[in-house]
């Protein structure tokens, strides 16, 4: 009895791996028992369902996007930090080969996919509605669906770390390394179906956004007069439409060759390992531009609020984001100049991926003169902006350089790499969505974060970002390539990877400082009562901080750029505050229902991947026939919508003091 | 504050020079040894230099803006919140970053041919790094003889690296003396290599292939032409033979230490590292 209890324990829980698994299985356990106990305590299960798990509301989604990012931002870090202790000194034998691996694996992949896909998505979620001027996205109930999808294929993902182990083929997942013969076991599995689910969640989100954004913007507003921010969400859909199905197909490749046995990607058998890279890349190279660009967005928003002044270049914006959207699709094989595909064909892709800085060029020079002959005021959100146009040039500009084919061959697949896309993604993606974070904040719960500690968070996390990634270019051209597990004394490369570990553990302290601010505003909120604490100037300002349900209780009429900026600044007359809302012009507003159905076949999602992951198919095809159930009787759902009473809009808004 | 100032200096001067002294002499890439290195270092410099340019523009403005247009208690001077842009200056920063590509796209490209040449017009040396995980083994067919997880070559000679792999995808990296090409199974690639001067390099799979793949390291041991002719002579005369047996060491997965062989076995078959597992449990 014990020793088949120990033996299913070391099988599926890897109890033979030693205390780190038994630690972290019992951190597990007591946390979810104290989420479980806490709840219970404080009767908050009927709440959390109404609230949050059954809601179709798109603030409330948002801020459930950003709680996951966050939680995902912790694991993603502490798998960072691992990388880092374990590269801190040469010859460490902290972690062998096979944990180091898997925990770079899951560190690119938690990063990109379920930490800056949900930050990005989150804060499109609660700005672009609000932003138009709209009462909620165009398909409320899908917006459920694709976080409920994003949730559980993030949390399918994360469990493979204590049941079945971790997958260990690098972010990129490369064929045939991932593939059946050389990857046994079930991370790769993981890896597959978990991005497959999340997959589906954005593909969905990306049409929701583009419909939301051309189908239900106030009147007036035409897509020239659109807040930059939601421009950038705009152009970021339309590259998640065409970006993320190819994703999709390749995902379901690979799995056809390990769950079924096809050989798509075994040499073997006639298949070409090499079509998984063009293929992982055609969506991988577009995808580092859906994280990108909405952050680009904030920083429009956020550098003209705080400069006090109209975005540089509006039309020049948009063009770029245009411009830069058609490139991302035309640079893939930058990712594998060294896979010798000729002369010409690297002097093509050399070109085409250059070219993408002139758009981008043109942004960092618009953001520049944004500010000028403006007032630059240093709150938080600006500091991150801000922060982003000098780091963000040295990822860009050492893009240019790993563009250049030739020089490639000599920086590719080493930390020169590394400190480049950290620099990208981090100055970029990641100093965005903070940014966005702070600006947005009050809109989100009606108070302001704390400027003081936000500020502190702000220094220690960007000082210690340098100190981390800078050395590491050095180290690239010391020879150093990646997902090394450790390397020798003697190289020079010592010394600069044990400033990089301090490094990480400062970003570490900021990261922690930042978390510390939000308790901290939590305790002792600042409370935004202007609904407008930063003299804004897009529709989001006008309403109450938090919006109500309904966003807007009368839609605004748009008579330009920066909406509510030119209500505050008539041109006749004296600038002042906007007149509250008018009475007289409040109707009964038509609101979707909550649904407990995303929230369900989610789950059903969820089974159904842990089924196929473990190949238990006694357990994925009744989980996917609840999928079906749930999506057949959800077309008979006629009864999904109601109204919510003038009376009671009144009553929102005197209790804001807007009427 | 006097003391803490200088305190500081001493901090970035020590700092500096630990840095110089254990970095600068080993930023191989930047100490190129061989044709191929030089010209790659060349477009780098090229880049670096552009992109300087960039820089100091940028952090110019950057510096310039923060400093000028902080909001300030008073001054109302200056502030033109509805300036909308201005077609001259938007003209200026499309097209200068235009000329800057152009500027490095005409040297890449050149490069890029030149790559796929001899670096040199010396008789080329053909060696055949074939990858297997996790080790390289050099297969020389003019001589038939073969070395494990070292190479020795000619200096002053063009290499000609016919690269293959039998297993994973890896890349074969040789800072010193160039860039990396992946070798992939089934498909052989050429990447031409030389060093100018004897000496040993350290080369490494720069492409990741699975648990052992930082074992892929090597030395490059380049050799003046009498000393290498001596080599492959004592190579033939003295080194054992492949056997089957150490044929099959090779090619499964496994890490080797150096070897050397008179004769080797030439590879065929499907290219995994165990074809008879391949077909027998594809998925178990
Ligand atoms: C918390 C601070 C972070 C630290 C200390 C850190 C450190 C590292 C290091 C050292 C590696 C290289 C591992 C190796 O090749 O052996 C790495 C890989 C990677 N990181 Fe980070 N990182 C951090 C944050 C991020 C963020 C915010 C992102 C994305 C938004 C990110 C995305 C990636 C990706 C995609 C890889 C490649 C993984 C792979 O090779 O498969 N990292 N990180
Ligand atoms: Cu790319």
């Amino acid at each position: 009895m014990l020793h088949s209890i120990l033996q299913i324990g070391d099988k599926y829980f890897m109890w033979n791996e030693g205390p780190m698994i038994w630690t972290s299985d019992a951190l597990i356990v007591l946390t979810s028992l104290g989420i479980v106990g806490l709840l219970t305590y404080l009767k908050r299960w009927k709440w959390l369902w109404d609230e949050w798990l059954t809601t179709v509301d798109h603030k409330k989604i948002g801020i459930m996007y950003i709680i996951a990012a966050f939680a995902m931002f912790f694991r993603g870090g502490m798998d960072g930090l691992i990388i880092r202790a374990q590269l801190a000194i040469p010859n460490n034998h902290f972690l062998t080969a096979e944990h180091y691996d898997q925990v770079f694996t899951t560190h690119g992949t938690i990063m990109i996919l379920f930490m800056a896909m949900p930050f990005i998505i989150g804060l499109m979620n609660i700005a672009v509605p609000l932003q138009i001027g709209a009462r909620d996205v165009a398909f409320p109930y899908l917006n459920a669906m694709s976080f409920w999808l994003f949730f559980f294929g993030a949390l399918l993902f994360n469990i493979s770390f204590v049941i079945g182990g971790s997958p260990d083929a690098g972010w990129t997942s490369y064929a045939p390394i991932a593939g059946p013969f050389y990857d046994p076991g079930v991370g790769e599995n993981y890896y597959l179906i978990s991005l497959q689910i999340a997959g589906i969640g954005t593909i969905a989100t990306g049409i929701n956004f583009l419909v939301t954004i051309l189908k239900m913007r106030a009147p007036g507003m035409t897509l020239m007069r659109m807040p930059m921010f939601t421009w950038s969400v705009l152009i970021t859909s339309v590259i998640i439409i065409f970006a993320f199905p190819v994703l999709t197909v390749t995902l379901a490749l690979l799995m056809f060759d390990r769950l079924f046995g096809a050989h798509f990607f075994s040499v073997t058998h006639g298949g070409l390992p090499m079509m998984w890279a063009n293929l992982f890349w055609i969506w991988g190279h577009p995808e580092v531009y859906i994280v990108i660009l909405p952050a680009f967005g904030v920083f429009s928003e956020v550098v003209s609020t705080f400069s006090h002044k109209r975005l540089f270049g509006y039309k020049a914006m948009v063009v770029s984001l245009v411009a830069i959207a058609i490139l991302s699709f035309t640079t893939w094989v930058h990712h594998f100049f060294t896979m010798g595909a000729g002369a010409s064909v690297n002097s093509f892709f050399s070109f085409s991926t250059m070219l993408i800085a002139v758009p981008t060029g043109v942004k960092i020079f618009n953001w520049l003169f944004t500010m000028y002959k403006g007032r630059i005021e240093f709150t938080t959100s600006m500091l991150w902006a801000l922060a982003f146009i000098p780091n963000f040039l040295i990822g860009g500009l050492t893009g240019v350089m790993l563009a250049s084919a030739p020089a490639d061959y000599q920086y590719h697949n080493s930390y020169f790499l590394v400190a480049h896309f950290h620099y990208v993604l981090i100055a970029g993606t990641v100093f965005g969505v903070f940014s966005g974070l702070y600006y947005w904040w009050p809109k989100m719960f009606g108070q302001k974060l704390n400027e003081r500690i936000g500020k502190w968070a702000f220094w220690i996390f960007m000082i210690s970002f340098n100190m981390t990634f800078m050395p590491m270019y050095f180290v690239g051209l010391m020879g150093m390539t990646r997902r090394m597990y450790t390397y020798p004394a003697g190289l020079g490369w010592g010394p600069f990877n044990l400033i990089e570990t301090i490094g990480a553990l400062g970003m570490g302290l900021g990261f922690v400082v930042m978390v510390f601010d939000i308790a901290y505003t939590i305790r002792h909120p600042e409370k935004d009562l202007t609904g407008d604490p930063w003299d804004g100037r897009t529709l989001e300002w006008s309403i109450p901080s938090p919006a109500p349900e309904y966003n807007f209780a009368v839609i605004p009429e748009v008579k330009g750029i920066d909406a509510y900026w030119m209500m505050k600044h008539p041109k006749e007359q004296e600038p002042g505050p906007v007149k509250a809302v008018d009475k007289s012009k409040i109707r009964p507003i038509h609101m979707p229902n909550n649904s407990y159905r995303p929230f369900i076949i989610s789950v059903a999602f969820f089974v159904a991947g842990f089924g196929f992951i473990w190949q238990w198919y006694w357990l994925g095809i009744p989980g996917l026939i609840v999928v079906a159930i749930g999506l057949f009787l959800r077309s008979f759902e006629y009864n999904d919508e109601h109204f919510i009473s003038t009376e009671e809009i009144e009553r929102t808004e005197i209790a804001a003091g807007r009427l | 504050m006097q003391f803490l100032r200088k305190r500081w200096r001493s901090v970035l001067i020590f700092a500096l020079s630990t840095l110089m002294l254990s970095g600068c002499g080993k930023i191989v890439v930047l100490n190129p040894q061989g044709p191929v290195a030089t010209e790659e270092l060349h477009l780098i410099t090229w880049s670096f230099g552009l992109m300087m340019i960039v820089v100091v523009a940028v952090f110019a403005l950057f510096a310039f803006m923060l400093i000028k247009y902080r909001a300030k208690k008073g001054s109302k001077s200056d502030y033109q919140p509805e300036q909308e842009g201005n077609r001259l200056l938007e003209t200026v920063w499309t097209v200068v970053p235009i000329l800057i590509i152009i500027a490095l796209i005409i040297p890449t490209i050149k490069t890029t041919y030149a790559l796929v040449k001899p670096p040199s017009t010396g008789t080329p040396v053909v060696i055949k790094a074939v990858s297997a995980n996790w080790k390289w083994m050099f297969q020389y067919p003019g001589q038939g003889i073969e070395t494990v997880n070292y190479v020795v070559i000619p200096a002053n000679r063009p290499i000609e690296f016919q690269l293959d792999a039998i297993g994973p995808m890896n890349s074969l990296w040789i800072p010193a003396l160039g860039g990396q090409e992946y070798s992939m199974p089934g498909m052989l690639m050429r990447l031409w290599l030389q060093a100018d001067h004897p000496g040993t390099y350290v080369g490494r799979s720069a492409n990741f292939s699975g648990r052992g793949f930082v074992h892929m390291v090597f030395n490059v041991i380049a050799k003046s032409p009498s000393d290498y002719a001596a080599w492959v002579q004592k190579v033939k005369t003295t080194a054992p033979a492949m056997t089957m047996a150490d044929y099959q060491k090779l090619t499964a997965q496994s890490v080797v230490s150096t070897m050397t062989f008179s004769h080797y076995i030439q590879f065929s078959g499907p290219r995994n590292n165990s074809m008879n597992a391949m077909y027998m449990a594809p998925n178990s």
